[in-house]
């Protein structure tokens, strides 16, 4: 579909109550939320203006059927459907294509308004595209089904909150739409049109600043492309002498034959730019293109022209750069490309964009290369350094307190440690040492007693190990509790896991509506708590308390932050008693 | 009867580090005293010589101030008979290398610099195991012993640390990265605990590096402890059945204040975790994003990911 029909289509019609009826003559206009027909007899009473949002669906003939092409839209109201004729099978098709979009668009906009009604929080207007996304995603993953039903139609989170978090999943799909930006076709322009789309503006920035300069006032634009044409034709006869004497003659011409200025210079800007401790001879001695029967020509033909005729000399490695830069470069013009009037300045408009930051790089960047390592200052980063300390700096402030949360039985050993100098310690180490030395190894280092037990031991061990935990090391206790048990501690695993995410990053409260949903979200939590409480009882209470723990500690650690945050923000706003922005 | 040839290639040769904790503050008030402790091991590294021919052991003295390589069996001269000597000839080596190692790391030792927790360098012994692994595969074609350094490189290296000293959180992330460069490798990390509780660090060694942690309830029968758990070569161990920790204390230290927690916030750009909520992360000074840090439980997030 072009652009200019998704506004609005006017085709000749004719409009039937029923198929079987000859038909009123007329015509069909649509826009974007009606269509309206007008039949070709004023004085005829069957005009019609009905909105899209009464229609609920349409039907047409297929193509190559013997019917005529016909559309059928079938209205809400019991009975009613409006039947037109078209002339021709694609003007039914655009209606078709057309009416489907306004259908799509109302039923939308009819969904949101009415789940506005519902909702005082402010929801992201979707596409049915992204609905169907959604369901689909649903659908696909009960998890994600459960979770939504649980917390989405329940009210703790709304529909743009949870979906928030999945981001990815939503983006991973939807890459239907093109993002990017459509460029030129790389396609030479050795015989395209004066100016289909810019592509000869870009490429010759000489021939647009002519083009600018001359056309209205000077010459038309027929004029205009004819001297362009007649300047390619002369390149293509490679004669550099019969170039230079047209250059000669005509002004206007010589514009299209001289090498172009302005790429030029920009190369020269180009070249300024490359580092400056690259020695361009140096590589220049590398290759060989300069050396004579080396290189491609345009057009395949290699001559050696006259230094004096040099500028009118195009090689087709130049012609492919530039082609490439501008291809790279790709499209900044917007707008109508139908007229090369408006994609000139167009053009120039993207173009003129100051350029002060690149200057202030360049100079930026010889600096940076020139100075040597050991001789310059030490620079400024403007981001924020990666401050990795010693990790001993963490850690030796607060040695005592590690102390502490060790096994409370050590304490004894500690305090009975910290009792003895290093150099009692090293040397009854010492000591210990040279009485092995001299009395040597012993017969028995082990007594008969203790290895048995301790064997028998090491057997009992393995084989209850083996008994509760069975063949598989990596099992864990969930696997040995009831399927039922087991599922339901992981659906409350993922609850948890959702609820914590949206509340811890709800901090800092910033806004109402970010402590009203912070508030929500406790309600929830606290609800599952209990609920954790509940399977804590059952048959399994020692495995599952095990399991249950973590999730209360992680629930417990939330709510005294949200107690301590709450307590907070009260003191705050008793501070200050007109403050509560 | 096996030949030679299958004998050289054979899976159940290896090659085992020891890193014996030698921190003087240990031992000097353990229940089972260095002199007794010292004979279980000997005889245990005799043990393994003996298993099989190509076997090799390295000892690591893990001190207070530094770590040193003590033994090793390959460059062992094992001239002179034992007749007439009151122990084998590389026992009294070992015990020589280990007298002079322990005066030396006494001698690091600064006057007042020992405060409150008296943990052994681990992760330092632990990167020395590490880079003498690597060493052997570096070295192997290298030098000229091909057949001997053959039979190593069929091995399947083994650390065996044999700790006393409880865990030093500051140590924590060094030894992590051990853990984790070892997981790598391929190398199963034992560990047997001498300490009177159990060591979070070794728990975590062992778990990770596949490895049998073991905390033994008799230190008098230490030696049937390490023969009848950890003499086992790497290849024999998937016909047996070693004892398995039943849990595993996953928790880690905190950036800020080396404890020991078991719930704390995670930095969401570098990882880094702390007790408390904090305005910016010490480590990569990321501010924003800090008002994002989750609190967690590892034990739960680990069980349930692993």
């Amino acid at each position: 579909m072009s652009s200019s029909s998704s506004r609005r289509v006017v085709k000749r019609v004719k409009y039937k109550d029923a198929v079987k009826n000859p038909g009123t003559p007329g015509v069909l206009t649509m826009v974007e939320n009606r269509f309206v027909f007008k039949p070709n007899d004023p004085t005829s009473a069957r005009m019609l203006d009905v909105e899209f949002r009464h229609i609920k669906g349409h039907k047409n003939t297929k193509e190559g059927s013997k019917q005529p092409p016909l559309l059928n839209l079938s209205s809400s109201r019991e009975g009613i459907s409006y039947i037109f004729e078209f002339q021709s099978y694609p003007d039914l098709h655009e209606c078709r294509d057309f009416v489907g979009n306004a259908l799509s668009k109302a039923t939308e906009t009819a969904k949101t308004a009415s789940e506005r009604d519902g909702v005082t929080f402010p929801d992201e207007q979707l596409s049915a595209a992204e609905m169907e996304l959604r369901m689909k995603l649903l659908q696909e993953d009960s998890e994600l089904q459960k979770l939504h039903m649980q917390f989405v139609i329940s009210g703790v989170l709304t529909e743009s909150e949870f979906w928030a978090t999945r981001k990815k999943l939503l983006d991973g799909d939807s890459r239907t739409k093109p993002k990017q930006r459509v460029g030129f076709k790389n396609s030479m322009i050795l015989d395209t049109k004066p100016t289909s789309d810019g592509r000869i503006f870009a490429l010759k920035p000489a021939v647009h600043q002519a083009f600018l300069k001359l056309v209205p006032i000077k010459m038309t634009e027929k004029d205009f492309w004819t001297k362009y044409f007649r300047a390619e034709f002369l390149h293509s006869t490679k004669n550099a002498a019969t170039i230079a004497a047209e250059a000669a003659e005509d002004e206007e011409l010589a514009i299209f034959l001289k090498e172009d200025e302005i790429v030029a210079r920009e190369a020269r800007w180009k070249i300024r730019r490359v580092d400056p401790t690259l020695d361009m001879e140096a590589d220049q001695g590398d290759d060989y293109t300069h050396l004579p029967d080396h290189g491609i020509f345009r057009d395949g033909s290699k001559d050696i022209t006259e230094l004096q005729n040099e500028q009118y000399r195009r090689t087709l490695s130049q012609d492919l750069n530039r082609q490439g830069a501008v291809v790279l470069q790709g499209r900044t013009v917007d707008g109508d490309l139908e007229d090369p009037e408006n994609v000139a300045e167009a053009l120039m408009r993207s173009r003129q964009e100051p350029d002060e930051g690149a200057v202030q790089e360049r100079l930026d960047r010889i600096t940076r290369m020139n100075e040597m390592d050991d001789l310059r200052e030490p620079r400024d980063h403007p981001v924020a350094q990666l401050c990795i300390k010693d990790p001993r700096d963490y850690f030796d402030t607060q040695q005592a307190n590690a102390l502490k949360t060790l096994d409370d039985s050590r304490i004894g050993i500690e305090q009975k440690k910290c009792s003895m100098t290093t150099e009692e310690a090293y040397g009854s180490l010492r000591e210990s040492i040279s009485k092995i030395k001299s009395i040597g190894l012993k017969n028995s280092t082990v007594e008969s007693e203790i290895a048995l037990t301790v064997l028998n031991g090491l057997t009992q061990n393995i084989s209850s190990t083996k008994y509760q935990l069975g063949k598989n090391p990596r099992e864990s206790i969930l696997d040995s509790l009831p399927n039922r048990t087991k599922e339901e501690l992981l659906h409350h695993w993922m609850s948890i896991q959702e609820l914590l995410r949206h509340f811890w990053s709800s901090y800092p409260i910033t806004t109402a509506y970010l402590s009203t949903k912070v508030g929500k979200l406790k309600d929830a939590m606290s609800q599952i708590y209990r609920q954790l409480e509940e399977i804590k009882e059952s048959d399994f209470r020692h495995q599952v308390s095990l399991l249950v723990r973590p999730m209360h500690q992680a629930l417990d650690a939330a709510f005294q932050h949200y107690e301590s945050d709450l307590q907070k923000r009260a003191a705050r706003s008793a501070e200050m008693p007109n403050g509560n922005a | 009867m096996a030949s030679a040839a299958s004998k050289l290639y054979a899976d159940d040769v290896s090659l085992l580090m020891v890193l014996l904790d030698t921190n003087p503050f240990f031992w000097s008030s353990s229940n089972l005293p260095f002199s007794k402790f010292l004979p279980h091991v000997l005889a245990f590294l005799n043990s393994i010589l003996l298993l099989n021919q190509l076997n090799q052991v390295v000892v690591i003295a893990t001190g207070y101030n530094s770590c040193s390589y003590i033994y090793d069996s390959s460059s062992d001269s094992n001239q002179g008979s034992d007749h007439g000597r009151i122990m084998p000839a590389r026992c009294s080596n070992l015990l020589q290398k280990l007298e002079e190692f322990v005066i030396k790391d006494e001698q690091l030792f600064k006057e007042g610099s020992r405060e409150g927790i008296s943990s052994s360098l681990l992760s330092g012994s632990l990167s020395m195991a590490l880079c003498f692994d690597e060493q052997i595969y570096r070295g192997f074609f290298d030098q000229g012993h091909f057949i001997l350094n053959l039979a190593v490189t069929m091995h399947a290296m083994q650390i065996l640390c044999l700790q006393g000293s409880s865990d030093g959180p500051e140590q924590y992330v060094a030894i992590m990265n051990s853990i984790f460069s070892a997981q790598r490798s391929m190398v199963p990390i034992d560990s047997c605990y001498m300490g009177s509780s159990n060591s979070a660090f070794l728990q975590q060694a062992s778990y990770i590096t596949g490895g049998v942690y073991l905390k033994p309830q008799q230190p008098n029968g230490l030696f049937q402890y390490l023969s009848t758990v950890f003499a086992t070569d790497l290849h024999s161990r998937a016909f047996l059945q070693l004892p398995k920790s039943l849990g595993v204390d996953f928790r880690a230290s905190c950036f800020c204040h080396k404890k020991t927690i078991d719930m704390g916030y995670i930095c969401s750009v570098c990882l880094s975790i702390f007790c408390k909520h904090h305005k910016k992360c010490s480590t990569c000074g990321v501010l924003k994003l800090l008002s994002v840090l989750y609190a967690l439980c590892f034990g739960w997030v680990r069980r349930i990911t692993t």
